[in-house]
């Protein structure tokens, strides 16, 4: 087999999803908003295949096209987080598409698109194949948050990501230019062997370094950068914040911690007080601006800040042991999302969709599962043990203890407290508060059945946590060997 | 060891209990009183096995015993280890003997929601022996932690018309003491190399380092067992927790916290224990009076109690820290006295309080007149309370006090003082409650015990007099146990000989 065609096949996933995606495009061109509900299943059925062609690939790292691309254990471990993310997230959008007028194909097409911009980010191993990568997901991201188009709120959060994402990739691209003229190199193979022994760090190039982490930052939405992130989620059709706070985030917190680890893995001591000092804001913030929440999903928004903080402490720890951490954490966190969304996408009274929390009152009596479902990933999020969410948090502070950065893990426990006191005041609202109204039944069988499977992981991770641990283990080994 | 698993066994059951309760089908009233049969019989059962346990236990060595261990995650070397020793097999039976009881109080007061009710107790039961017979720090963690959940739910769905507040207060309290404890146990980990507790006991730290990790320790078990000064949440949860709660809360969660010092900070970190010694006795005494004084002034029978449980767990941690022989069992002691006699009051409490739906001391007075086993009832476990010779809480303080003593007398006479002012608050508010003349017209037809509530009461009284008249089964278990703590904290055992009371 020539080098060319050995390429290709490692990218194969990739390519498999652009291909698939065009062919969606066209079908969709030809069928019409007729066909929107077959699309949905079709994209499921695409990334299942990607999924598929993924789960294929030899596990060792291989560098392909010149560099750019890599292929190796922990682009596998991410990429199947993220087609999951996107499978998932497509199901559970099923039945609100169809009653808030969202049925048409782009969407599903639009999803396959920026699920393959997040393969090409994950395995990106130069600026360039990266900034392509981002941009092919944000571009696809600006159109399916504002794929309502007749509401108000969700142009408007289109329009805000569109602004302060733009933003963000000019400073990682000028970043990413600063980093090429202080180096004289793109890729990060180069750039890490550039760094290797006790080399003088040119400042610029530093300057450079902070602005891709502040652009990748705000890619996680992490403080202070998380502007935008309360306004889009509350914004964007439902279904799409499910998307949001699972796919892209994972997608980009594997990119920050191959850029971080793998070019500049050198320069620890240069990026590791930055990491610290977001995951600490990002923590705080996350917890103590939650509290003051009464729409669901903007609590989601600041809920999923804290959560990118504690991902971050595995990451300031620099190790293998904590990108280890930062892998299952993303994994959990896909579960109690997906799940926690879900159960919001079931949140439907007269047929409209509500949001507040106070409409989950008394939810424990008027639905029981649903709130027993909810009550765990609450607790989970909160971190209390045996629920996976325990784990998540476990796996990043053992690292961080390891590598001696005792006060960050004391904030962060902390601040876990902080964040506990909101997620069990949804807990009071289901359980302690007298019932509201009840929602529409029957909720859809997709839903039901991601709620089946989502609660079943967070709750009964503990008893078999090993092969999960084991592929995290690999991913890790594969980033930093 | 014989190859039944009696430890999982008893966490098993009331876990297998729980789930026949979620299949049962039919109406609210065939499902209310199917699941009230099936915890009782769950808790019964479990409560004889823990008996089998005790029974089985052999006092002559401090090894850990019906030891089980099977790798659970391997990479870090974590197994599902659980075992017991004179320490932790007294209190797994103190856990299963007040579940059914429990449930029996609960069996007319809790009409709403009885499967859920049944669910959170059973498994609390199961979270609770877990963490007396852990020996996995990892796996402690996660029974001691997931314990808040159905407490929480306990509190918030069944309580008092605070409850909110209450629950909140009980859960966020509670949380920031574990998860300091947390991060000590991975730092400990860190120097060790691992998640057991007996290798982890015969590990040295630092000196520097243990008294960090011990002040994360004690953040969580302070908060637990509740010292001053944040043992505020423990008046709120009491009084807004169903009776029920009320009692396994008094008599099996604020234990955890003595058992996690003498299971962790006493052998794990002796320097350190030496070093705060001093703080813990200063915070015990100064419990042991304020909270006596606080308790003279309640209006609230339940509050009144709840603030009775502070003064007498600061026996318990004076004891626990003298590091004599007399104190640590004296500290063990007065913890089954105070989980029997504290649930016991709060029993009380609750037999009028179902009849009266107030817990206003003012609205009662001259029971006797129409409740005289009750009143005899009451008046048995408001003298344990006291420390009258004869009942446990005798033995317990007696103990503790003879330990302190011999480590200094001035928080002896301190701690002594808080006998006193116990005695007062105790009388007084059995004067006012029982005593007196029946004035109120609603009182006049208030009914004496059901056969139901004296089922409930018998083994009560008969634990405390137990304990108070021939405490030697009891002491016997814990002597191997408590020499072997001595000698890994203070490195030696002290030569006094234990005189029985």
């Amino acid at each position: 087999m020539s080098a060319f065609a050995n390429d290709l096949s490692l990218a194969a996933p990739e390519i498999w999803l652009a291909l698939a995606g065009m062919a969606m495009l066209m079908y969709a061109a030809f069928r019409g908003d007729r066909g929107w509900r077959e699309s949905v299943w079709l994209a499921v059925g695409v990334l299942a295949v990607a999924l598929v062609i993924l789960a294929d690939r030899p596990m060792m790292t291989v560098a392909a096209f010149d560099g750019l691309f890599v292929s190796d254990g922990f682009a596998m471990f991410m990429k199947q987080l993220v087609l999951i993310g996107g499978m998932a997230t497509l199901v559970a959008g099923l039945g609100y598409m169809k009653r808030e007028g969202m049925g048409r194909p782009e969407y599903a097409v639009l999803i396959v698109f920026a699920t393959l911009g997040m393969m090409m980010m994950i395995s990106a191993n130069d600026l360039i194949a990266l900034y392509v990568g981002l941009e092919l997901q944000s571009l696809s991201l600006y159109v399916v948050a504002s794929f309502q188009r007749d509401s108000l709120r969700s142009t408007e959060a289109g329009l805000k990501y569109f602004v302060l994402a733009a933003l963000s990739s000019g400073m990682l691209l000028y970043g990413a230019s600063l980093v090429y003229g202080f180096s004289g190199t793109t890729g990060f193979t180069a750039l890490a062997t550039l760094f290797e022994g006790d080399v003088a760090v040119p400042f610029g190039l530093v300057i450079g370094l902070v602005f891709v982490m502040a652009g990748l930052a705000f890619k996680v939405s992490a403080v202070p950068f998380h502007m935008w992130t309360p306004d889009v989620y509350e914004g964007a059709p439902t279904p799409v914040t499910a998307f949001f706070s699972v796919a892209p985030k994972i997608a980009a917190m594997a990119l920050f911690l191959r850029v971080m680890l793998q070019p500049f893995g050198e320069l620890v001591g240069d990026w590791q007080q930055i990491v610290i000092f977001i995951a600490i804001a990002s923590m705080l913030l996350g917890a103590f601006a939650a509290i003051g929440q009464n729409n669901i999903k903007r609590l989601m928004a600041y809920s999923s800040i804290s959560h990118v903080g504690y991902a971050l402490v595995g990451l300031a720890a620099g190790t293998a042991d904590g990108v280890r951490g930062v892998a299952l954490y993303m994994a959990i966190y896909l579960a109690m999302n997906v799940g926690t969304f879900a159960c919001i996408l079931a949140m439907r009274r007269d047929g409209r969709m509500v949001e507040t929390i106070t409409d989950l009152a008394g939810l424990s009596r008027t639905r029981p599962l649903l709130a027993l479902v909810l009550g765990a990933f609450m607790f989970s999020m909160a971190g209390i043990p045996p629920l996976a969410g325990f784990f998540g948090k476990l796996y990043v502070f053992l690292p961080a203890i390891e590598a001696g950065l005792v006060w960050l893990t004391v904030i962060g426990v902390l601040s876990s407290c902080v964040a506990a006191y909101y997620y069990l005041r949804i807990v009071k609202i289901m359980y302690f508060d007298e019932p509201a109204a009840a929602f529409d039944r029957p909720m859809g069988a997709e839903l039901s059945g991601l709620l089946l499977l989502t609660g079943l992981f967070v709750g009964f991770f503990f008893l078999l946590p090993e092969p999960l641990l084991a592929g995290a283990e690999q991913a890790a080994a594969a980033l930093m060997p | 060891m014989d190859g039944l698993p009696l430890l999982s066994l008893l966490i098993g059951l009331p876990i297998a209990g729980t789930l026949c309760m979620l299949v049962v089908r039919g109406d609210t009233a065939v499902v209310a009183r199917n699941v009230r049969y099936i915890a009782l019989w769950t808790s019964l059962i479990t409560f004889g096995l823990s008996i089998l346990l005790w029974i089985s236990f052999d006092p002559s060595t401090a090894d850990f015993q019906f030891v089980e261990r099977r790798p659970w995650i391997p990479d870090y070397g974590i197994n599902y280890h659980l075992g017991v020793d004179g320490i932790s097999v007294l209190l797994i039976v103190l856990s299963a003997f007040l579940i059914p009881l429990c449930i029996i109080a609960s069996w007319d007061s809790i009409t709403t929601r009885v499967r859920e009710y049944m669910i959170a107790f059973l498994m609390l039961e199961a979270l609770m022996i877990g963490v007396f017979c852990a020996l996995d720090f990892v796996l402690f963690y996660l029974f001691f932690e997931a314990m808040l959940i159905p407490m929480f739910l306990i509190i918030g769905v069944w309580g008092g018309p605070r409850r909110v507040y209450a629950a909140f207060k009980f859960f966020l309290f509670t949380l920031v003491g574990s998860v300091l404890l947390l991060l000590a146990l991975l730092a400990m980990y860190f120097q060790a190399g691992t998640t057991d507790i007996p290798t982890l006991m015969a590990t040295e730290f630092a000196p520097e380092l243990q008294r960090w990790l011990w002040l994360a320790l004690f953040a969580s078990f302070a908060v637990k067992v509740p010292m001053w000064p944040v043992h505020t949440w423990l008046p709120d949860a009491h009084v807004e927790a169903p009776t029920a709660g009320s009692v396994i809360l008094a008599g099996v969660l604020l234990k955890m916290g003595g058992y996690g010092f003498l299971r962790f900070s006493l052998p794990m970190l002796p320097d350190a224990t030496a070093y705060f010694t001093p703080l813990v006795f200063t915070l015990s005494v100064v419990a042991i009076i304020y909270t006596s004084l606080v308790a003279l002034m309640q209006e609230d029978m339940k509050k009144l109690i709840a603030y009775s449980s502070v003064a007498h767990m600061g026996f318990v941690t004076i004891g626990i820290f003298t590091l004599t022989t007399q104190g640590i069992e004296g500290g063990m002691v007065q913890m089954l006295s105070h989980g029997v006699v504290s649930g016991a009051l709060f029993l009380c409490v609750g037999v009028v309080y179902d009849r009266m739906h107030s817990r206003l001391i003012a609205r009662y007075g001259g029971l006797v007149h129409r409740m005289p086993i009750y009143a005899g009832v009451f008046m048995v476990f408001m003298l344990a309370s006291v420390g009258l010779p004869g009942t446990s809480g005798f033995v317990g303080e007696f103990l503790v006090l003879t330990g302190a003593f011999q480590v200094s007398t001035w928080v002896t006479f301190l701690a002594t003082t808080g006998i006193v002012l116990g005695a007062a608050y105790m009388l007084w508010l059995y004067r006012r409650v029982i005593f007196g003349e029946l004035v109120r017209e609603d009182l006049k037809s208030i009914v004496d015990l059901g056969r139901r509530e004296i089922l409930i009461f018998a083994p009560l009284v008969l634990v405390v007099l137990w304990i108070g008249i021939y405490p030697d089964p009891f002491l016997r278990v814990m002597h191997a146990t408590v020499a072997h703590l001595i000698t890994q904290t203070a490195g030696t055992v002290s030569t006094a000989e234990l005189e029985l009371p």
